[in-house]
């Protein structure tokens, strides 16, 4: 392919992933594309580095090498202590401007979405947004960045020909955990940046800290999901039975959302979280493509609707026609059984 | 003060039609709307102005018939529209919509100097959610994106909220600022009989290629560095085992949890642990 980098006759080599690590957290989907990375630096043959930005972020290099980084590039200062787009944009694209990776990856968090566009735009190269699958092009080695669009209606592959790096952010738990080897060592680079406050415009005044069961919907195991099907707010109650058994999360549709059953962070789907438990339990949900994109990576999908033509139950492991007043607190009333006295079988 | 409001006209099913030639849009026959994220910008650019007087300004770019978007944008009570169309225009990725949208943002702001530029948080056909970040970029102007609440608006800083996912971040920026913004950030009005007089006989302006001194290198399916190489239908997640519940009920739950724990797929012991959360 022919390639104009952004600055003439460059080579720009290796797989990048941005580590996101804010209020002393990783973001867990760092960690499913150091996992991703892997594989695509394996396809064209290059290097994988992890690259950490933010304050006191030592205890986090040893987790990039764990998770399979071979080296680590590190901005450690105090500016960048919490998110603001302006410091990380120009932390990020100076370190890239510097290094030249081929590739850049980052979640596609509200973070991710924030940055990456800013930084694009800095290095005047392409980007392709929320993406789901990842691969390399065996004869010309470019990225193939496959995202949904239309709402999750089609799937479209994009390419960034013209101009390096590649850049993509990627939908949290759609690619899996890699397998955490603690010990392993690499290349540490600790990158001296000068950032001044006084060039940037924003100041944060205060962070309101949201419901944790709801703000980690996406790393829930067990999901009780409610659509429209629960026909009024006091049926809620039958869905909340049967979470409190399993120690599940309630989520559901935007159908449930818009009813005022739910509040928005409990959107599974297009427009809301994408979820990836173990057990996904969608109750009166129809399974419209805007909620499908959202859940049908979960390992295992139970379905109960009175619709035996409803979309949700084509993708489900079981799917059961019926009556969800009568099956749901049967379900309930056999786990309760089942989980209390502990038998399996 | 002087809002812009970047609305674009999007098509309101979920039908889709590409062409398979060029791997773009046909909008052709498409019934439209105004990206419903974009009319909460403008909700809140007209609220506002309202509060502190000024000027709101949409500029779109699409195609002729996007001017209905810009019509209708016209009736809850914008000033001025402008539209951006030009054959030269189409094909655009995200990094040269911004660019295009930036050039006629900078030359509003040469002659009304802009406070603050909304725009939605994604637009709901190519939902890429980067036209905003581009345009407060290239323009130099701080962003803030994902804005729920907008708390205070002085002379020279907007104070937000912005969602992130484990919370609220309050957010003080330096005008002029550029904002994307969520649904929940207000509730939209209704079109008021005045304001759909006044748009009725509205022309909105049309800018082309011509209108200002755009560099044709950064524009296009050529200007884009990204570019869609294939599409097709979601993959379908292949069914399991259907079972009919209308006339046992309760049988068929203890089947169902039965073969559940057959295959572990619900282990007994951490739940038993877990399950009160
Ligand atoms: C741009 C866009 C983005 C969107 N984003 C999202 C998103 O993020 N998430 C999302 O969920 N939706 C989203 N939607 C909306 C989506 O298209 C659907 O409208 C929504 O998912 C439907 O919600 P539902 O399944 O709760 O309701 P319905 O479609 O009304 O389904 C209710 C179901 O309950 C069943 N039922 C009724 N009574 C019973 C009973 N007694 N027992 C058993 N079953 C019963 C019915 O058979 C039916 O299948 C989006 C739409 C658009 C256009
Ligand atoms: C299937 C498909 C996949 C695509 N994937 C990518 C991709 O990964 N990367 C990429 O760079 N491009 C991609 N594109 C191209 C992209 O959709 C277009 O560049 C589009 O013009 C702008 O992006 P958007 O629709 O994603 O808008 P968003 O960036 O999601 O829009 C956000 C906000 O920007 C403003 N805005 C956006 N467009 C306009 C406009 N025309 N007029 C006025 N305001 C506007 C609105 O306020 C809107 O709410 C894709 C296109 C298709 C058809």
């Amino acid at each position: 392919a022919q390639v104009t980098p952004v600055a003439g006759g460059d080579v720009w080599s290796g797989v990048w992933v941005i580590i996101e690590y804010t209020n002393g957290k990783v973001a867990p989907v760092s960690w499913e594309l150091l996992g991703e990375g892997r594989k695509l630096a394996d396809a064209i043959g290059c290097g994988l580095s992890g690259v950490i930005t933010g304050y006191q972020v030592e205890n986090v290099i040893p987790e990039a090498f764990a998770y399979g980084a071979e080296k680590v590039y590190v901005i450690d200062h105090p500016i960048l202590k919490d998110y603001r787009s302006e410091p990380y944009a120009e932390a990020i694209t100076g370190l890239v401007k510097k290094y030249q990776p081929e590739i850049i990856l980052m979640g596609a968090t509200s973070m991710g979405r924030d940055v990456f566009p800013a930084i694009a735009t800095k290095l005047q190269t392409g980007l392709t947004a929320d993406c789901t699958v990842l691969g390399i092009d065996p004869e010309t080695k470019l990225l193939q960045q496959t995202r949904p669009a239309f709402g999750g209606n089609i799937m479209a592959t994009i390419l960034c020909r013209t101009s390096r790096p590649q850049m993509a952010t990627v939908r949290p738990r759609v690619m899996a955990m890699p397998e955490r080897v603690d010990g392993r060592a690499g290349e540490l680079i600790q990158e001296e940046f000068t950032l001044e406050e006084e060039n940037f415009r924003t100041k944060i005044l205060e962070f309101i800290s949201s419901d944790a069961r709801s703000a980690f919907l996406d790393k829930a195991e067990i999901i009780v999901a409610v659509g429209l099907g629960i026909a009024a707010k006091r049926n809620m109650v039958i869905a909340e039975e049967l979470a409190e058994v399993l120690g599940g999360t309630i989520a559901g549709t935007r159908g449930a959302v818009e009813a005022g059953w739910l509040t928005h962070d409990q959107q599974v789907g297009q427009s809301g979280v994408t979820v990836r438990p173990k057990v996904y339990i969608a109750i009166g949900i129809s399974g419209a493509i805007q909620h499908l994109v959202g859940m049908e990576t979960s390992d295992f999908i139970i379905a109960i609707n009175n619709d035996p033509e409803a979309a949700i139950l084509k993708v489900a492991n079981y799917g059961i026609v019926g009556d969800l007043f009568q099956v749901v607190p049967a379900l309930t009333a056999e786990f309760k059984k089942r989980l209390q006295h502990g038998v399996a079988n | 003060m002087n809002f812009v409001v970047c609305l674009k006209q999007v098509p309101d099913t979920s039908e889709v039609r590409i062409d398979p030639a060029t791997n773009t849009l046909m909008r052709e026959g498409v019934p439209s709307i105004i990206n419903p994220y974009d009319a909460h910008g403008l909700e809140e650019a007209i609220r506002l102005k309202e509060k502190v007087g000024g000027k709101v300004t949409i500029v779109s770019m699409g195609p002729p018939q996007a001017k209905d978007a810009l019509k209708k944008a016209m009736t809850y009570g914008a000033d001025r529209a402008i539209l951006l169309s030009d054959r030269a225009f189409g094909g655009s990725d995200s990094l040269a919509t911004a660019y295009i949208l930036s050039m006629a943002l900078q030359k509003i702001h040469e002659t009304e100097p802009i406070d603050v530029v909304f725009a939605g948080k994604e637009a709901i056909d190519g939902d890429t959610a980067q036209t905003g970040p581009g345009i407060a970029q290239r323009l130099g102007f701080p962003q803030l994106t994902y804005v729920i609440k907008v708390r205070e608006l002085t002379e020279t800083t907007i104070t937000v909220e912005r969602k992130t996912e484990s919370g609220r971040q309050v957010v003080q920026a330096q005008l002029p600022a550029l904002l994307t913004v969520e649904k929940e950030l207000n509730d939209l009005r209704y079109a008021t009989l005045p304001n759909m007089m006044k748009a009725a006989t509205y022309e909105p302006e049309v800018w082309d290629v011509n209108s200002l001194p755009f560099d044709t290198k950064q524009m296009g399916l050529k200007g884009s560095p990204t570019s869609v190489s294939r599409i097709f239908a979601p993959p379908g997640r292949s069914g399991g085992e259907i079972m009919d519940a209308m006339k046992d009920p309760s049988g068929v739950a203890a089947t169902v949890v039965q073969k559940i724990f057959q295959q572990n797929i619900i282990m007994v012991s951490p739940l038993a642990k877990g399950g009160k959360r």
